[in-house]
């Protein structure tokens, strides 16, 4: 059998490569998705020190998109740009844009506590009000008006549910949050974040204080709750980027490397400093 | 290619490299004496061919002990990833290329009643020279990622698609004239035919070369999934 030499070079393994096609016949490319966060040209300095720089990217609607990169490279402040919780660091300067289902958040007059609620977010280490379970999940929904007891009960349990919480906490609803293990404190606050049933959910590091057996826990939830939400998770664990996300985005130094279908970053890389750095090698 | 991080990592991927050019040095020497054997019916050197056998399954076991470890404990990605999957796939090639050699030096103790014939076995030496440089420089490329050797063996396997027509076609006519040495002439068929075989092992482990480097499976045009 005579082979054709076609060698275009550095392609991407998405295209033709074994790589081609998402685990449950998602798309393969972010372009080809529907979008829900789009981040323009997007720079932003502390009191002068540029952490991030041009990135611009599209996080697709209903889609577990993963960050990473090496500690400092500005994945923490790239996340923090989508809910705008740099405004409250002082000397942080922003340009760019980010928009939010077509609309520009960081544009005058936009009601920065409506997009927190939009675009919800977890932390690396769970942060759990000293007040009773029920208590921190109905706490953002306190802060809407005109939900009626019965109706916030039946939110407090769908969330608990959602977060795969429920049948562990059901029958100590009412004791403090703080008593329960790191891994159901990480769980209790992605109940708190879904509770306002934001579209979009910021994970930063949530599993890295959590033993094995919670790690999979909260990536099994990411998972579920990849189908209903928009999902952006910064890890420092590569397996599990591999594991929980569709898409991943690789940053250095305040710049976007690389972006593109999971199983294509991990298998076949387009560039070499992404390669370098999932391989574990000197760049 | 720069170096990892952990340095044990890079000296467990090179072991395995030395692995794999160990085994396919021996089943070279398998090929190198089965063909000789034949075409000089030197049962003495066909039976060298079998002694070899051991070792190389012990090699093959090796170097898929080693890579299941590297897996389990590295969780090896991308290139590293791509690379040891065709480790693993070029040992079950190599150790296939050994079996063909050892049909080869049965082959060989079959027709070693008959005397040689005139033409003495042109076309299997033709083609046993071939895959000979195919097997040696698929391994060559193996050792150095060469994208331009890999894509060289590939092409060369319709050569030795073609040498094994030939045969196939002359031995029909020679059954057609001198029905005395027909068993002489299956024999060949048999041994083109493992030859012809060989040429596809050294085909598919360039393959795998190509995929390591590219990230791109080129086996089976045709089929790829849209
Ligand atoms: N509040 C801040 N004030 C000043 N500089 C900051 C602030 N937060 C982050 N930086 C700087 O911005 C850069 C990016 O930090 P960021 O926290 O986004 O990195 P990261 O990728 O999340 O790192 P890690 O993996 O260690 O969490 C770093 O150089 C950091 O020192
Ligand atoms: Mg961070």
């Amino acid at each position: 059998m005579a082979t054709e030499r076609k060698d275009p070079g550095n392609d991407r393994a998405a295209s033709d490569g074994p790589a081609a096609g998402g685990v449950d016949g998602a798309p393969a490319s972010p372009e080809r998705e529907t979008p829900c966060l789009e981040v323009r040209d997007l720079s932003l300095s502390y009191g002068g020190v540029p952490a991030l720089s041009h990135v611009s990217l599209t996080i697709p609607r209903r889609r577990v998109t993963a960050f990473i990169g090496p500690s400092g490279c500005g994945k923490s402040t790239l996340l923090r740009c989508l809910n705008r919780l740099n405004d409250l660091i002082d000397g942080v300067r922003v340009s760019g844009s980010v928009t939010l289902n077509g609309m520009d958040i960081y544009r005058r007059g936009v009601d920065v506590a409506d997009l927190r609620r939009r675009v919800g977010m977890v932390f690396q280490q769970p942060n759990p009000f000293p007040k009773s379970v029920y208590e921190n999940v109905a706490y953002g929904l306190r802060l809407q008006r005109g939900i009626a007891r019965s109706e916030m009960d039946d939110r407090v349990e769908w969330s608990l549910k959602s977060a795969a919480l429920w049948d562990e906490v059901r029958d100590r609803l009412n004791e403090t949050a703080l008593e329960l293990s790191g891994g159901q404190q990480q769980r209790l606050m992605i109940a708190r974040a879904i509770a306002v049933r934001p579209d979009v959910l910021l994970l930063d590091e949530p599993a890295s204080a959590l033993d094995p057996i919670s790690t999979l826990r909260i990536e099994e939830l990411i998972h579920q709750l990849g189908a209903e939400y928009t999902i952006a998770i910064v890890t420092h664990n590569m397996q599990q980027a591999a594991r929980v996300s569709d898409y991943t985005a690789f940053l250095y130094m305040g710049e976007l490397v690389e972006f593109g279908n999971t199983d294509g970053m991990f298998l076949n890389p387009a560039k070499q400093q992404t390669e370098d750095y999932i391989t574990g090698r000197y760049g | 290619m720069s170096r990892h991080i952990s340095e044990q990592y890079d000296s467990e991927l090179e072991s395995l490299n030395r692995l794999l050019m160990e085994m396919g040095g021996l089943v070279e020497r398998q090929l190198r004496s089965a063909a000789r054997a034949f075409v000089t019916h030197d049962t003495g050197l066909a039976a060298e061919v079998f002694t070899l056998e051991t070792d190389v399954n012990r090699l093959e076991l090796a170097l898929d002990d080693e890579c299941v470890h590297i897996i389990a404990r590295r969780q090896p990605a991308a290139r590293d990833l791509r690379l040891l999957i065709s480790i693993m796939k070029a040992g079950t090639d190599l150790e296939r290329v050994g079996d063909e050699a050892c049909k080869i030096a049965r082959m060989t103790e079959q027709v070693a009643t008959f005397p040689i014939p005139d033409n003495g076995y042109i076309g299997i030496q033709h083609m046993r020279d071939i895959v000979i440089r195919m097997l040696t420089t698929t391994l060559d490329a193996f050792a150095r990622l060469d994208l331009d050797a890999a894509y060289e063996v590939i092409a060369a396997d319709a050569e030795v698609d073609d040498g094994f027509a030939a045969v196939d076609r002359a031995l029909l006519r020679e059954i057609d004239e001198q029905s005395d040495f027909v068993q002489r002439a299956v024999n060949t068929v048999w041994t083109a035919r493992a030859l012809e075989r060989i040429g596809d092992h050294a085909k598919n482990i360039s393959e795998y070369i190509v995929y390591v480097i590219r990230g791109r499976d080129v086996r089976h045009p045709g089929s790829a999934r849209s």
